[in-house]
């Protein structure tokens, strides 16, 4: 896990290759690896394919973002990681090993931070805390969750519920409660879409914070651009479904710490999010394009007329059996 | 929280919208939205039971009939007030009886105790006689002193007994319901197998089952004689006829609460890896207990609709029974105590609905919703 970013090479505005082909000396070992991964939904022609082709391998201490429009898959994509839903073909391993369900080991937060209602703050993390280390003593739990209570900054709300909270405290909560788990690999599924625009920044930082003092491998899907830049290592465009697939891997070189003020006006920030926003729009229009082409209901196709007469029709003519 | 909070969510809570507006003014809020909020939940109220009232007394001087007459609000107040005053008689009649069975008891202790003193002292055939004597004192003493007075329920009583058999049924009902719920809501393939027994059972009325329950309990006591009867036959043919009917809505909420249970909790639990009943109770039944305490609190208030039939066939003393020993007996009074009950019935079927819906907001975190 102490592999950072700084052996990474500069930011690279082209679409590299996707770097696993020619692995560097510094490069570390995949976690999890997904191999020529489909997944779709429904049988026949009802059949709707999300994803397709999905290749990725996910590296031992950094940070990915996977970036795409909404409606592209992003959340199956996640439900497929974290082992909720398995892959129709192809297989996804973690250090080696097929995952065949769910695991702590792979913590996922949620998109609308999936807090138990009827448990306080402090219940919602003591849930995961108590049903991952089963085997630790009391006290040791109690200290832990106070810990990951105390990172996220919410000592002073314990005892709330979550109604009782807004939604940049809950997600906060959330991620507590999944960090507390202490998994090997963190899942964020558009972790911070249902924020305000002004809370998503300043939880942006937050998560930025905690990772580096974690240095935790770490996914991230998301559909903000500079999200992903400001956070990621790597970020890997999800290109548009049906039949989503991968784009090519972008490498932020980008110095750590990261500051958003000061990356606003950095020329690399700039150019990266302009080469990532690009891609994602050209893909689109090229796929909106195809699926037009593909399309099989009859072209309309208007006739030329024009009207001879603009005047109201008369009583007469309305009341005509024509 | 600060007080004024508390009190403000104890309104939400209870269902009570009527006192919101007299916290907000004791904390010193502005008087004229509160002024509003109290004309709404109390003067307009007001008025509406006094027009209430004023039809009815014109309608209680137009309907006549040539032996009987619609009571008025003044009649049935009366004989409200007359009910009562009775069953406090009663039970005063009944505290004088049980304080003479005492003092006889007491009485009857000192004789035997003299009599036991004497036989110390005496020998032979007269010790055992006074003995023997002392032994039938001390046994009437006993008796005397265990005396429970055997008058005629009054009216209070058959309200007591009415909420007594509403419960048992209630609770009855609730334990089939809810496990049976839980395990329709879980496997969809249970669901399918109850569905036809629940679509048909659900609307049959009370007045239905009830022999068919009476027939049930007469087989089951059978064997047993009267006096070692831990239920009497009436009450529970009453009780199982309410549980029959109030049973449904409970276990449909149920299903539907476990069935609807957010597919964000089951993953949460499926990442965690909890064991099945782990799940069961930490996701599931916390989760569906709002629906589920939203079909208890229907099935109370079918319970409690359902009793009063039930009571007047099963001739199970409660207010049902009131109301029929009254219709037959047909005193100058009998209509006026029968429109009584009615005020009574409903009163408490308020309060009934009243502390379900507390428990239902105490269980719904976030969205306690007032009286509905």
């Amino acid at each position: 896990m102490a592999v950072v970013a700084e052996s990474t090479p500069k930011a690279s505005t082209k679409p590299s290759e996707r770097s696993q082909k020619t692995p560097t000396s510094s490069a570390p070992k995949p976690i999890i690896t997904l191999r020529n991964v489909c997944k779709g939904y429904g049988t026949g022609i009802t059949r709707n394919e999300v994803l397709s082709g999905i290749n990725l391998n996910l590296r031992q201490g950094e940070f990915l973002a996977v970036v795409g429009f909404s409606g592209s898959g992003k959340t199956t994509l996640t439900q497929l990681l974290a082992g909720l839903i398995r892959p129709d073909t192809g297989e996804i391993t973690m250090n080696g090993e097929v995952i065949t369900g769910p695991d702590p080991s792979r913590g996922l937060v949620f998109q609308n931070y999936s807090l138990l209602p009827w448990l306080t703050v402090r219940g919602n993390i003591d849930l995961s805390v108590d049903s991952v280390f089963s085997d630790w003593s009391k006290g040791e739990r109690r200290d832990h969750v106070d810990k990951f209570i105390e990172m996220v900054g919410l000592t002073h709300a314990v005892h709330r519920r979550p109604h009782e909270l807004s939604g940049g405290m809950r997600q906060r909560v959330s991620l507590a409660r999944t960090l507390a788990m202490k998994p090997n690999v963190l899942l964020l599924d558009e972790p911070l879409s249902a924020l305000d625009a002004l809370t998503r920044s300043v939880m942006q930082e937050e998560i930025l914070k905690i990772w580096e003092e974690e240095r935790q491998t770490c996914l991230m899907i998301t559909n903000d651009v500079d999200e992903a830049i400001l956070v990621a290592d790597r970020i890997v465009p999800l290109n548009p479904g049906p039949r989503a697939s991968l784009g090519p891997a972008f490498t932020v070189g980008l110095d750590r710490p990261r500051d958003k003020t000061e990356l606003n006006n950095d020329e690399r920030f700039k150019q990266l999010r302009n080469a990532v926003t690009n891609y994602l729009v050209a893909v689109r229009q090229k796929s909106r394009r195809s699926e037009a082409a593909m399309s099989t209901s009859p072209k309309v196709t208007r006739p030329d007329i024009s009207p001879s007469d603009l005047s109201l029709p008369t009583k007469t003519i309305l009341n005509s059996p024509i | 929280m600060n007080l004024r909070g508390k009190a403000l969510k104890f309104c939400t809570v209870t269902g009570l919208p009527v006192l919101e507006p007299f916290v907000r003014l004791a904390a010193g809020e502005d008087p004229k939205e509160q002024i509003e909020g109290i004309a709404k939940f109390v003067v307009l109220p007001i008025i509406t039971i006094g027009i209430f009232l004023g039809l009815w007394s014109i309608a209680a001087k137009t309907i006549v009939t040539g032996s009987a007459q619609l009571p008025g609000p003044m009649a049935t107040w009366n004989a409200g007030v007359e009910l009562f005053e009775m069953h406090s008689k009663q039970r005063a009649a009944d505290r004088a009886a049980k304080q003479e069975k005492l003092a006889v008891a007491v009485q009857s202790m000192a004789k035997a105790k003299v009599m036991e003193e004497a036989a110390a002292k005496a020998s032979g055939a007269e010790k055992e006689e006074l003995l023997a004597g002392a032994m039938s004192f001390k046994k009437a003493a006993v008796r005397a002193a265990n005396f429970v007075p055997k008058s005629a329920p009054t009216f209070v009583d058959q309200i007591y007994t009415s909420l007594r058999t509403v419960f048992f049924g209630f609770i009855m009902a609730t334990l089939i319901a809810v496990p049976l719920g839980v395990l329709c809501g879980m496997s969809p393939w249970f669901n399918a197998a109850l569905t036809p027994f629940i679509q048909v059972f659900k609307p049959v009325s009370p007045l239905a089952w009830l022999p068919l329950a009476g027939l049930v309990i007469i087989w089951m006591y059978s064997e047993t004689s009267a006096d070692d009867a831990f239920f009497q036959k009436a009450f529970l043919i009453s009780a199982v006829t309410v549980s029959l009917c109030s049973l449904w809505p409970t276990l449909v909420n149920t299903t539907l609460g476990v069935a609807s249970v957010d597919k964000d909790y089951m993953n949460v639990a499926k990442v965690l890896r909890l064991s099945w009943p782990q799940q069961l109770y930490k996701i599931i039944l916390p989760a569906s207990l709002p629906l589920m305490f939203a079909g208890l609190r229907i099935s109370l208030g079918v319970g409690w609709m359902v009793l009063i039939a039930a009571d007047m066939l099963a001739q199970n003393p409660g207010l049902g029974k009131f109301v029929w020993d009254e219709f037959q007996n047909g005193s100058s009074q009998t209509y006026a105590r029968i429109a009584f009950s009615v005020i009574i019935i409903g009163l408490i079927g308020l309060a009934l609905d009243r502390i379900m819906i507390f428990l239902r907001n105490l269980v719904s975190f976030g969205n306690a919703s007032a009286a509905a």
